[in-house]
């Protein structure tokens, strides 16, 4: 994609030949945390890129930083995934807790310090379900007790701060939760299993049992079901669909140079493999498109005045939002299978640059990330209700 | 007498913990633990009992916020 090289795409760019290509294969091999990507997106101010310029922030929009995570990705999907995921919670933050003197002037720090923020919506017992929690606030005068017994949190051990689901109250119904920031003095993780994945092994996202204090101030007034349908959830489709078109654009990069390769081996012809490239490049133009339209539709409907009860809070909005993820998910392996099988060989071995190992161990994640089949369930309820007209 | 029937159908349908009757008509269900799962099942019901269609725009949250949403969306329906 041709994007306008504004600032921040520059030092995207920077980070990812600079400092995430470099270290990208040891960071899978050793699943370790990107640290040289993270520390270079920190000192160029990536991740306080969305917080608006009242803030000190560089208030980029969700387009550019949808193209942020693309490039991050074509180089090592782990550092795309963690810079998508922190910036989900900086949305929602910016989007929902900004008339809070609190999380203005956590905004401030965040800004100066560039603070790595996580996310811990899993839950023993509720597994990939965000709507539904077990633990809840306890609130005692101004201080709020939480804890929280979380199946993943990636990169808990080296985030700042934790943005955290819980029930609004121990009275509370499952459905009816809170998000609350909680900081790294206030908290305490305890590893409680290991993250040998199969792919996206830099994200570092064990579980944890999490226990936390804090003041009042920082549990978000705005019921996280609001948040949800109108930012959580289309957020972070699209920034995962940055991800995975970078994921995928790695793989189309590296069979077309193949390609290139055979072509100029033997010149006057076009080898075989082209008619499966030409087929691969239409497969990954298709979900660009899908993850494109979705884009420009949020941005203007995030930005309309009715967002908090219009079109965003529909179900007929949240069944599209659902159907891009499980139609780039299932399109995301099937692009990367289809790069390999144009590399033959040198694709599938380990050591050679056309290797797709590590892409399609990535790609896989998309569906496991809150689960397809869970995603396909709730369309399949909606679509009891939703008449297409 | 509708609002008695959006209660019926939200004690038979919205599994709710909260005691229905307790709830008051402005009250938010979704606070009082209607999940949006739930939240179909009662709009199905709702078609049933009142003998209508709920068309696509008024599928979102802020309809079924409440009985008196719910009483509202449903004086549109059949004014
Ligand atoms: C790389 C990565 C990073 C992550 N980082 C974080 C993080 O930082 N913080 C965080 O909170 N979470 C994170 N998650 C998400 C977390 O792990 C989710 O809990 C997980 O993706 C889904 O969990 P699950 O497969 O156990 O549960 P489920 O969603 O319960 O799925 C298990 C399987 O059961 C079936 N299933 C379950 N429910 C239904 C249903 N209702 N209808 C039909 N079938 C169903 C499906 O086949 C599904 O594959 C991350 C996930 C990945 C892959």
């Amino acid at each position: 994609m041709d994007n306008p090289a504004t600032p921040m795409i520059l030092a995207a760019r920077l980070v990812a030949k600079e400092f995430a290509a470099p270290h990208a294969k040891a960071v899978d091999q050793d699943a370790r945390f990107p640290i040289e990507a993270v520390t270079a997106l920190k000192r160029e101010k990536l991740l306080s890129a969305y917080v608006p310029a009242e803030f000190g922030g560089a208030g980029v929009g969700l387009t550019e930083l949808v193209q942020i995570v693309e490039i991050l990705a074509r180089e090592c999907a782990s550092t795309a995934m963690i810079y998508a995921m922190h910036q989900i919670q900086v949305i929602s933050i910016v989007r929902h807790a900004m008339d809070n003197p609190w999380y203005q002037n956590y905004l401030r720090e965040l800004v100066q310090h560039q603070y790595l923020i996580a996310s811990v919506t899993s839950e023993v017992g509720v597994g990939g379900e965000m709507r539904r929690s077990h633990c809840a606030v306890e609130v005692d005068g101004q201080r709020f007790k939480l804890v929280k017994d979380a199946t993943t949190i990636s990169y808990g051990a080296q985030a700042d701060d934790l943005l955290v689901t819980a029930r609004r109250n121990p009275d509370a119904a499952h459905s009816d939760q809170s998000l609350i920031l909680v900081r790294k003095a206030d908290y305490t993780l305890e590893q409680k299993g290991g993250w040998d994945t199969m792919g996206m092994r830099g994200t570092c996202s064990p579980p944890f049992l999490m226990s936390s204090v804090g003041d009042v101030a920082q549990i978000i007034d705005v019921p996280f079901g609001d948040m949800s349908a109108q930012t959580v959830v289309p957020v972070s489709h699209l920034l995962w669909g940055g991800c995975w078109m970078g994921c995928a654009a790695a793989a189309v990069n590296k069979a077309r140079a193949f390609v290139r390769g055979q072509a100029r081996a033997n010149p006057g012809t076009v080898p075989p493999t082209a008619l499966r490239l030409a087929e691969l490049v239409s497969m990954m133009q298709s979900l660009r498109t899908s993850v494109q339209a979705c884009l420009t539709e949020y941005e203007t409907l995030s930005v309309a005045d009715d967002a908090a009860v219009g079109t965003l809070t529909s179900m007929g909005y949240s069944l599209k939002m659902n159907n891009l993820k499980i139609d780039a998910t299932q399109a995301l392996p099937n692009i990367v299978t289809k790069a390999l099988s144009i590399c033959g060989i040198l694709g599938y071995k380990n050591d050679s640059k056309f290797s797709m190992s590590r892409h399609l161990r990535d790609a896989h994640s998309a569906a496991i990330m809150v689960g397809n089949d869970r995603i396909l369930a709730t369309n399949a309820n909606l679509l009891l209700v939703l008449k297409d007209d | 007498m509708s609002k008695e029937q959006i209660r019926q159908v939200l004690k038979e349908h919205g599994k709710f913990s909260a005691d229905i009757d307790s709830l008051a008509d402005n009250a938010d269900l979704y606070e009082a633990g209607m999940t949006s799962h739930a939240s179909v099942n009662v709009m199905l019901a709702l078609e049933d009992a009142f003998d209508l269609e709920f068309p696509d725009r008024m599928l979102k949250r802020s309809v079924f916020e409440s009985i008196n949403a719910i009483d509202a969306a449903i004086q549109e329906l059949t004014a």
